[in-house]
């Protein structure tokens, strides 16, 4: 297959970036999204030109490293990772224009890559059980039904790859944090944080210049392990009852 | 040199219990005066690095990737063992201990094995304390599922995903351990070497991937955690960042290397299609619960595998195996699927393909079941593929998964470095030539929970403070490094890495792969010495060394590969016998199985690096006093 690729080149964190124009050729349908990458890259670099420096580790689409707007979309066209996109999901000739996740909250470093550690330092305002390593309770003294194991386990699912926050036109990180509020928040060996954790978490978020949920959905539209609006909701709901709360709470409250 | 395994004394159930009763302990309030680095953030890395920095000790943990929750560990998919007997099977730390040491075909250490067993029974509390979401039944307690090389259903498991759940439960771990301050995660960092001071660990020397700029780190132990190198082989089911350099620069240092020739090659992932292909994707083993693997009898058979009735069909792994039929462990799976291959009985474009069928399942136990079971898995099977495999049967082929070698450590996990441990995936110990499905998960964190806490406080003990990094031993290794970048930035030739990575790959796969014999392995010497000469004559990276270098960090990583490839074929030529993973075509028994050879083999190789000569291979020696030594059948 023949595209037309309009590639993000940027040296660096402090520099101002361009559009590249690149025509390819000989790509086979089967190939990802970043074979396709590779192959470009590798037929640059035997021209001695310069390379496109992209993000992506296991390439099967949980790792969530892979990070690319793909004609406008976070991930491309399929609402599966970057990783998981095959050219037969294009138009042969198709031009297609490439950009790294666009959020204020992700400095782009080089080309495509961003840094996406602010969602590391939400995760540290509370996306945790405060258990340390050590002898811990035998897990069938507290039984979970299957039910409620598996929503939280549709939550816990995240991949931390924050394509929802580049897909949100405020740019907000709800659907993540929402997630991991939701996954602890419905099992037992998160309840002693709850009062806490939602607060917390949004305390973090808000600190790293994430913007609010205004409910448009596009989220939940481009996540790839499906992820529901319904974290944002139960996000909010927690985040109202630890107010309510917030004379009784414990943990990292200010 | 004599390799000093230091086990303890007595009865193998009592030997944990007693080092634990004598090891030598640090005070609570001279804890933050001491600092460990832990490189990888895998399972083994992250649950070591919360664990260290929760008893107070100052961490700092390395990874390469953005984000310390990316590393390959994520991928893990089919679940993991504990001796919990919550199946009411009759299990027990023994039967568990017995399967690992018969399915790594007798080949790692008992001592070292029975502990793994004991504690694994401790990681899925430890794992469900933090909220990790295992599947359950009906009245809410804990699922289990079988695996491959047992008898008894001792595998826990969160969908298609558990190595998700339990690295994203140690890595919330070690963010709270950030959040109160004890512990640092460097991200985009990657350790270049590390640093000996009167030839004891005392920091490493890391590269800083944004910047480029070399930074030091001093410690007063070193962990590493950095994983398997199954990417040597170029494609293999490995993340495309997974790499052999910490171990490698640890090894070239003076830490040995133990049985770099003992690699899996895992039965169940989806087959190459094309040269474009960067990596290969794995379908967890516990397909084979429900899945049949067959191919068709009739080499030139070219109807739909639908079509093809029940009688021209074999059902290659229940024929030859009635007792474990498709749950055989991994290396014998994969041979008997390559076995038939060979035959010309393989399916898909090159004929390099076996079928795994859940038509049957599917009609017993129905669509619904096998959905909630893999359906996941199912899911990205045909994402992948573009075929349905609830109406189609998959097409899997073996592919490079782990790798059983490793640095050699002894039962404190300590290399032969002073003040240098090796953990999880990075260190040799405990599964053998072949390790069994779901025990990996479960030998990470045994590790990085349970184990290297308490063994780097034995160690810190006796250790005096207060090296910095003004040492110039520091200033020393930083040159080295430096060196190295320069040299490969020069070279200024006109290929790109993954052209050299593809043919080191090849030559690997095809000669020191499933199968290997001594012509093949002698021309592989030859054929990697003439890429490695290549490579240093004619790579191009593109950029500069101060900057975010895709290229720089592939071209430092496929140099190591290239080293180690070769101390692999020689690794493999000295194993005269074949046993779990590796196979000498030279030692087989007359129907095709593999011929151990217990005199003269039943023992370790670990091989010292020597700068510009021969490495020279030291073994320790194995004793089998709980499992009498025996020919593996799963027949």
């Amino acid at each position: 297959m023949r595209f037309t690729l309009e590639v993000w080149t940027q040296a660096s964190r402090d520099e101002e970036g361009h559009f590249e124009i690149y025509e390819v050729d000989d790509i086979a349908p089967d190939a990802s999204f970043l074979e396709m990458l590779d192959t470009v890259n590798e037929r640059l670099a035997a021209r001695g030109w310069r390379t496109i420096a992209f993000d992506s580790d296991c390439r099967e689409g949980i790792c969530g490293a892979c990070s690319l707007t793909i004609n406008g979309q976070p991930h491309g066209p399929r609402q599966v990772t970057t990783c998981q996109t095959y050219m037969r999901d294009f138009r042969d000739g198709e031009t297609i224009r490439i950009e790294p996740f666009r959020n204020s909250a992700f400095p782009v470093l080089r080309d495509l890559v961003t840094d996406r550690s602010a969602l590391d330092r939400i995760i540290q305002g509370g996306g945790y059980v405060s258990t340390t390593t050590g002898p811990q309770p035998d897990p069938n003294s507290m039984p979970i039904a299957p039910a409620v194991q598996q929503r939280a386990m549709d939550a816990a699912a995240c991949i931390g790859c924050g394509a929802c926050v580049a897909a949100c036109p405020n740019g907000a990180a709800m659907l993540f944090t929402g997630a991991k509020v939701t996954h602890l928040n419905l099992l037992p060996q998160g309840q002693a944080e709850r009062p806490a954790r939602a607060r917390s978490m949004v305390l973090a978020m808000d600190a790293e210049g994430f913007g609010g949920c205004t409910n448009f959905g596009e989220c939940a539209r481009v996540c790839p392990q499906e992820i529901s609006l319904d974290v944002i909701g139960m996000l909010n709901r927690e985040y109202r009852r630890g107010a309510r709360r917030r004379a009784d709470a414990v943990g990292r409250v200010p | 040199m004599i390799l000093d395994a230091k086990i303890p004394d007595g009865p193998i159930e009592e030997k944990w219990d007693t080092w634990l009763d004598t090891h030598r302990m640090i005070g609570p309030g001279n804890r933050p005066g001491r600092r460990v680095i832990v490189v990888g953030t895998g399972l083994a890395g992250a649950s070591a690095a919360a664990s260290l920095a929760a008893l107070g000790y100052r961490v700092d943990a390395f990874c390469f990737q953005d984000s310390a929750r990316r590393a390959h560990s994520i991928a893990a998919q089919g679940g993991i063992n504990a001796a919990k007997d919550f199946a009411n099977e009759g299990d027990s730390i023994r039967r568990l201990f017995t399967d690992t040491i018969k399915g790594g075909d007798f080949r790692a250490r008992e001592a070292n094995v029975w502990r793994l067993a004991q504690l694994s029974a401790n990681i899925i509390d430890q794992a469900v304390a933090q909220g990790v979401p295992f599947n359950r039944e009906y009245g809410g307690a804990l699922s289990t599922r079988s695996f491959g090389g047992v008898l008894v259903q001792r595998t826990f498991y969160a969908r298609g995903q558990t190595g998700q759940q339990l690295l994203l439960g140690a890595y919330s771990a070690l963010q709270a351990q950030v959040a109160a301050g004890r512990a640092q995660v460097h991200n985009r960092h990657e350790m270049l070497d590390v640093v000996l001071i009167d030839g004891v660990a005392r920091g490493i020397i890391a590269r800083n991937l944004v910047t480029g700029e070399i930074e030091r780190h001093v410690a007063d132990a070193v962990v590493l955690a950095s994983g398997g190198y199954s990417n040597v082989f170029y494609l293999s089911t490995n993340a495309m960042g997974s790499n052999v350099t910490a171990t490698w620069k640890a090894h070239k240092r003076g830490a040995l290397f133990a049985n770099p020739c003992f690699t899996q090659i895992h039965p169940t992932c989806i087959p190459q299609t094309g040269e474009h292909q960067s990596k290969l994707t794995l379908m967890s083993e516990s397909l084979r619960n429900d899945g049949r693997v067959w191919v068709p009898r009739n080499p030139d058979e070219t109807r739909p595998p639908n079509a093809i009735p029940e009688s021209e069909r074999s059902y290659f792994l229940e024929e030859r195996y009635p007792a474990f039929g498709n749950l055989v462990p991994r290396d014998i799976a994969s041979r008997a699927a390559k076995a038939v291959c060979d035959d010309g009985l393989g399916v898909g474009p090159v004929k390099r393909g076996v079928y795994l069928d859940f038509r049957d399942a599917i009609a017993t136990q129905g669509r619904e079941a096998i959905a909630a079971r893999y359906g996941n898995l199912f899911d990205m099977y045909r994402r992948i593929t573009d075929v349905d495999p609830y109406e189609e049967p998959m097409q899997i082929y073996p592919a490079p998964h782990y790798t059983m070698g490793g640095l050699w450590v002894d039962y404190e996990l300590q290399t032969t470095i002073p003040g240098l441990f090796a953990i999880g995936e990075a260190n040799f110990s405990d599964h053998g030539a072949n390790r069994l499905g779901a025990s990996a998960m479960m030998q990470c964190l045994a590790d990085g929970y349970f184990i290297v806490p308490r063994t780097v406080t034995n160690y810190l003990s006796t250790l005096p403070n207060g090296i910095t990094t003004d040492h110039p031993a520091f200033a020393q290794t930083e040159r080295e490094v430096v060196e190295r970048i320069d040299t490969l930035m020069g070279i200024g030739g006109r290929t790109a890495p993954q052209v050299f990575h593809r043919e080191l790959g090849q030559i690997m796969l095809d000669k020191c792969g499933m199968s290997r014999d001594a012509d093949g392995l002698a021309q592989a010497l030859d054929e990697i010495a003439a890429v490695r000469e290549a490579f240093w004559s004619d790579l191009s990276i593109d950029g500069r060394a101060d900057e975010l270098n895709p290229s720089l960090e592939y071209a430092g990583r496929l140099a190591d590969f290239l080293e180690l490839a070769e101390l692999m074929c020689l690794d493999a030529l000295r194993r005269e016998e074949s046993c779990g993973g590796h196979f000498r075509e030279e030692h087989q028994t007359p129907d095709g199985e593999a011929r151990r050879d217990d005199e003269h083999f039943a023992k370790v190789t670990a091989w010292a690096y020597d700068e510009g000569g021969v490495p020279v291979a030291h073994d320790e020696e194995l004793e089998f006093a709980e499992v009498a030594l025996a020919t593996r059948s799963y027949k």
